[in-house]
């Protein structure tokens, strides 16, 4: 590929020296807004999940000024809430091994070593802090009888250090961000700004200094202008169309700031994980994900022989492959994601997959129900069972799960700096929005880990720098910049609608779904993403051709504020394409089929790719230009990833 | 999916059409046809609403986001029932198979004065962070907290807390009531930091501000009818109104 790199300019900004103090050593060094002076800037944060509800109610603590906005019609549903199994942090609460060092250690190695050292050692040293904020405020997280806190297992680590509230801990800790971002309404140092979509950046000599919002009950363009923006808007998984995520989930505010000039790190790092409730067709809208908490007791499974059509009650022990524990006797199956999803897909692909499509694998719990008896497995269980039981209408206690991969993270987001600033001076970028912590693959619990260390610690320090250095208020929103984004933004509202076509932008985002899932899925290779690249070009050519959006720009309009977004994919989905293209390496959830083991295991290649992608956009989607960030592994060892 | 009922049902839909709150709204009839016994109702929804935009006229404005129960946002009142037949679940989890094939389905929007309608199925529910506002938290700032094991809290009390943590917000509870009383959601919130050992320091106070503006936002009383805790999709107890008016009693007693 015909590539124009830019190789140099991109610092992390992370203090040298060792690892363990950097975070210390680098918090004295950033300047500090004089507490007298905080309330005399504005911070626009955007979004209300774990990281925008985290960063806004501790930003209004400390005194500054919070303008939050979410698309929802309340700050309380973003897709966080939708989190199941746990958050993970180096409390070694059960004595089993645990350490801040271990934590970062298994961070970099599940990321395959395509994360950036500085960040994720900070991350796992701020973990503890969380559960204790958390607990603070009140978020039921289960305990012992003893009263202490309980911790379970999860993927890619061999320690116990997952906190959780039953299946529902993302919930229970967005709820608690929420409730101290209501205390700070209540104060009136948040004003809340619910169903607005932000629909561009307003940038004044290089700097982030406003937002364009649409309300989305009016259709009025809103302008707001502050001292610096935070985007905390969650990932781009919905970019399949069938994913986990919620379905109003989208990648627009960030693909915007992007055209506006931040760069969009290692999109082809998308999380395909391995227990979700199968596809089964045209008319589905989503995908569910069953926890990831249901390996610790489920054993995965299918039949030895290809093709083997009997009920799985009727298969003997002896024609079952219990396939993860087979070729991963050591983690078994609590291997990291990215390994069980290729292990399933393989299995299938070898005719041995089960259920009506043959796109399935078993999650068995007999034996869990045999050693723990039913009572135990329903407490730990019960409602990811029950869901399960609405979803098929079939009972996990009396007949295997059948699970199968599906789209649900992207570790792929804007650049940021160590800072979590983009490129964007005054644009800073937290929780899944952008691409820092977790490398080519994410370990399970570490999400809500992330973006509430992204908002509850971080950014309270590093945003004071950044603000320390600008004069509060002098941008209105009077100056000429709203108004010509303002005219940017409500041309393309314009253009949607006048188009006038033959397909809604639900078609649309269905075929562009497809062809990202079947070549730039779970495994990729050169030709098939090229013609993928050609295919999503022509796909949105007809799109600005072609599709039908109903109803005007003036009011509540579903179908316009969707088109808008499947705009943005069209456009995302080809750089996803592209980094795929480019990254000709394998590593965590990119697999490339010309960069395998024998046992198809990812081969990376350190030599040449040990590095950041990050992108900048030229004019034209299909000719962006690279940036490269080197990675330096100073304290871990660059090795082959082992769970066998 | 082995269960999965195959074959094509077709439904006829009376849906609550109203373009905002102050224009007058009516049921209007539709058809849908194709509908798979294992597709979700929102899905066929969605079904329709494609229909609808292929032939230029406006879908039918109804929310959702997570689908898979836990966010709340999704929420209206099938055949009269808020969230549809089957108790104990969300809109979004409710599948067509419930629903006998040529049947007629009544759609309408929660209903009530403190959730105005915004258009078709869409209410506005901003009420409620308004009553979180008034003491739905602990006040504590970050960077303030404790050791979190420093404070042992037994397992049956942490398990209850979460029983009435566990509530989404999506506002059957007030679409049941005949009253549009907002207690059970109230009151899970009162419990639960009733419960815990970090809400006791701002108990009087929380009580006493979120029910003032519970009752300031135009939500009725509770007057034991029970049809909440039947409507509630994560099955919260009635008992949580026992706890809110046991607390908000206390409240008059300590000043």
């Amino acid at each position: 590929m015909d590539l124009e790199i830019v190789d140099g300019d991109l610092s992390s900004g992370a203090p040298e020296g060792p690892v363990e103090t950097r975070w210390d050593r680098h918090r004295f060094d950033l300047k500090l807004v004089n507490p007298a002076n905080k309330r005399k800037y504005t911070v626009l944060v955007v979004g209300t999940g774990l990281a925008g509800a985290s960063a806004a109610s501790t930003l209004a603590e400390l005194g500054y000024n919070v303008e939050n906005f979410c698309i929802q019609d309340t700050p309380r549903r973003a897709h966080s809430v939708a989190a199941q199994g746990g958050i993970n942090a180096a409390k070694n609460y059960p004595n089993d091994g645990d350490s801040v060092w271990r934590l970062f250690y298994d961070t970099i190695k599940g990321g395959d070593f395509r994360a950036r050292e500085s960040n994720v050692y900070r991350l796992a040293q701020l973990s503890a802090n969380i559960i204790d904020q958390c607990v603070a405020q009140g978020v039921p997280f289960a305990r012992e009888y003893g009263g202490t806190l309980a911790n379970r297992s999860f993927g890619g680590a061999q320690v116990s250090r997952t906190f959780y509230a039953r299946g529902q801990t993302g919930q229970q800790l967005l709820l608690g961000a929420y409730s101290s971002l209501m205390r700070q309404v209540d104060e009136g140092r948040v004003r809340l700004h619910a169903r607005r979509e932000m629909l561009d950046l307003v940038v004044v000599d290089g700097h982030a200094k406003g937002i364009i919002t649409r309300n989305l009950v009016t259709g009025a363009l809103e302008r707001w202008a502050g001292d610096a923006v935070l985007l905390c808007t969650g990932g781009y998984s919905t970019v399949y169309y069938l994913s986990t995520n919620a379905v109003n989930s989208n990648a627009t505010a960030a693909w915007r700031c992007h055209k506006r000039g931040a760069l969009f790190a290692n999109p082809c790092f998308m999380q395909i994980h391995p227990t979700c409730i199968p596809m089964q067709g045209r008319t589905q809208s989503k995908l569910t994900l069953m926890s990831e908490s249901l390996r610790n007791d489920g054993r995965i499974w299918v039949p030895k022989q290809a093709g083997d059509a009997r009920r799985p009650d009727q298969i003997p022990e002896d024609e079952r492959d219990y396939f993860l524990e087979r070729i991963y006797p050591a983690f078994g199956n609590l291997v990291p994601r990215d390994v069980a999803s290729r292990a399933a897909k393989h299995v299938c692909d070898e005719g041995r997959g089960v259920g009506a499509t043959g796109l399935a694998v078993y999650l068995d719990f007999k034996d869990a129900m045999a050693r723990l008896g039913h009572a135990t497995v329903e407490q730990r269980y019960s409602n990811l069972f029950e869901m399960y039981r609405e979803i098929t209408g079939e009972s996990p206690y009396e007949v295997p799960m059948q699970i199968y991969p599906a789209p649900h993270y992207t570790m792929g987001g804007l650049w940021v700096d160590y800072n979590l600033q983009s490129t964007i001076p005054g644009l800073h970028v937290l929780g899944e929005a952008n691409f820092s912590d977790h490398g080519a693959n994410r370990l399970g619990a570490s999400a809500l880990m992330q973006g509430l260390c992204d908002g509850y610690f971080v950014i309270p320090y590093t945003l004071g720098n950044y603000l320390a250095g600008q004069k509060p208020g002098t941008v209105r929103t009077d100056h000429a910049a709203f108004a010509a984004t303002e005219a940017t933004v409500r041309g393309g509202v314009d253009k949607l609608l006048a188009i006038d076509g033959r397909r809604t932008a639900r078609d649309f985002h269905w075929d562009l779904g497809r062809l990202l899932w079947d070549k730039v899925g779970m495994s990729r290779d050169p030709e098939g993403i090229r013609d993928t690249i050609g295919k999503i070009r022509s796909l949105r050519e007809e799109f600005w051709q072609n599709v039908r959006v109903p109803g005007s720009g003036d009011s509540l309009n579903q179908s316009l504020e969707y088109a808008g977004r499947v705009a943005d994919y069209l456009e995302l989905g080809e750089l996803i394409a592209i980094d795929a293209l480019h990254r000709d390496e394998s590593c965590g959830c990119h697999l490339r089929t010309d960069h395998q083991s024998a046992e198809g295991e990812p081969v990376r290649n350190d030599g040449d790719f040990s590095y950041v992608a990050a992108w900048e956009h030229s004019g034209d989607p299909g000719r962006p230009r690279l940036h490269r960030e080197r990675l330096a592994f100073d304290n871990v060892h660059l090795a082959v990833r082992n769970y066998k | 999916m082995t269960s999965a009922t195959n074959g094509t049902r077709s439904y006829t839909l009376r849906i609550w059409r109203q373009s905002d709150n102050a224009s007058p709204g009516a049921l209007v009839e539709y058809r849908v046809e194709d509908i798979d016994a294992q597709m979700s109702f929102l899905e066929m929804l969605d079904h329709l609403n494609d229909t609808l935009e292929r032939k230029g006229e406006l879908p039918v404005a109804f929310e959702s986001d997570c689908r898979e129960g836990i966010c709340g946002m999704c929420g209206i009142v099938i055949d009269g029932r808020p969230h549809g037949p089957v108790p104990n679940l969300t809109t979004c989890g409710l599948r067509m198979r419930e629903f006998e094939s040529g049947a007629t389905i009544t759609i309408e929007p929660f209903r009530a004065s403190a959730f105005p309608l915004v258009r078709d199925l869409v209410v506005d529910r901003s009420s409620f962070d308004r009553v979180m506002q008034a003491g739905g938290y602990v006040s504590v700032n970050c960077g303030q907290a404790p050791e979190a094991n420093a404070m042992p809290i037994g397992k049956d009390v942490a398990e209850a807390a979460m029983d009435s943590a566990a509530c989404i917000g999506c506002g059957a509870c007030v679409a049941s009531c005949p009253n549009a009383s907002a207690s059970l959601f109230v009151g899970a919130k009162i419990r639960q930091f009733a419960l815990l050992p970090q809400g006791q320091a701002e108990r009087t106070r929380r009580a006493r501000r979120m029910v003032a503006v519970m009752d300031q936002e135009g939500f009725g009383d509770c007057s034991n009818h029970g049809e909440c805790e039947a409507a509630c999709p994560k099955a919260i107890s009635i008992e949580n109104i026992a706890v809110l008016r046991r607390e908000y009693l206390r409240t008059l007693v300590r000043r």
